[in-house]
């Protein structure tokens, strides 16, 4: 009996989880685009997954969303920019080159060069420093005198 | 003494840098529609499938719009907030969109808690949600009378918002 019910419940769930995924079987292409797009965007609840790999309910609806608009024919440009203009720039993985993203783009190649002028002034300095300073003949004595110490 | 300062300076930058970022709260998004038409849609209500609403009945009025489910448990904690503002003398109206809810539920919600709205638009599959760049309820928009969103809140409305923040907003729209 107990067997019996647990076989049930097994199959009662795996048909649950077949019309679950009904949708995702209807146009290959489409739903080609629709990954492509999707790993580009980000889900806005669990904000470090893409539009295509979160389980999120708000993330399911954008998906069909974004199938709607695919199939009424919107390139991807178009399609990303409907989102972006209800939810902004941030679900872009990609940010536009645009002048408030400027220093986002710039700014790791801004480190680089500050970073190289430091290390070339310090390399210069560096060979300054160990320039010859020769011995004068009092200090040449001592250190002699220290060593003949050592030796004996 | 220079050779530690430089560095020292550029650790204390970089630590206060961090120390901001750290106050962030990453799920705050600005909104793009802030300072845009207010989407348009027409949807049934929540109290009568047969009647529409549409954000342009609203027009000439400054009016708050507020994101609500009854499955949302910061909602819970905001609602109260809402029912005593809706109570005040000259309090604008306030308009319910009950997003990705069951009829039932969201009904039977405002039944115990209280029902602060004008009205509750009803939005079963989210698609009006989408078009207002809801992503966690409650969101609150506040539009003005020529229709144009001035200021979203993500997450509850907390007293202090409401008097720091959208009551002063309403003075001036309203002036």
């Amino acid at each position: 009996m107990k067997l019996l019910i647990a076989l049930s419940l097994a199959l009662s769930f795996s048909i649950a989880l077949a019309k679950e995924a009904a949708p995702l079987a209807a146009d290959p292409v489409v739903e080609q685009r629709l990954i492509h797009i999707a790993e580009e965007l980000r889900c806005l609840v669990c904000q470090n997954e893409s539009l295509a790999g979160s389980q999120a309910d708000l993330a399911k609806d954008l998906r069909e969303e974004v199938r709607g608009l695919i199939k009424e024919g919107k390139t991807d440009n178009e399609v990303k920019d409907f989102l972006v203009s209800r939810y902004g720039d941030f679900v872009l993985y990609r940010p536009q080159i645009k002048p408030t993203t400027y220093l986002l783009w710039a700014g790791p190649f801004l480190l680089l060069i500050i970073g190289l002028f430091a290390l070339i002034r310090y390399l210069k300095q560096r060979s300054k420093v160990v320039a010859d300073a020769p011995l004068s003949e009092a200090e040449k004595q001592r250190a002699e005198a220290l060593l003949k110490d050592i030796q004996s | 003494m220079n050779k530690f300062l430089l560095p020292l300076g550029a650790f204390i930058a970089l630590i206060a840098l961090l120390a901001v970022g750290l106050g962030l709260n990453p799920r705050e998004v600005p909104s793009p529609l802030v300072g845009k038409p207010a989407p348009a849609f027409n949807v049934p209500l929540l109290s009568n499938p047969d009647k529409n609403f549409s954000p342009k009945d609203m027009q000439g009025k400054v009016w708050l719009f507020n994101v609500w489910a009854s499955w949302c448990v910061s909602c819970r904690e905001e609602h109260p907030i809402l029912v005593e503002y809706s109570k005040t003398a000259g309090a604008i109206p306030v308009v319910g969109l009950n997003y990705k809810d069951k009829r039932d539920d969201g009904l039977r919600w405002l039944a115990r808690f209280g029902d602060p709205y004008l009205l509750s638009a009803f939005d079963g599959d989210g698609r009006v949600g989408i078009n207002y760049g809801v992503y966690g309820v409650p969101e609150t928009y506040l539009i003005d009378k020529a229709g144009v969103i001035r200021f979203k809140q993500i997450g509850p409305i907390t007293p202090e918002v409401l008097e720091k923040k959208i009551l002063p907003l309403v003075k001036e729209l309203n002036t």
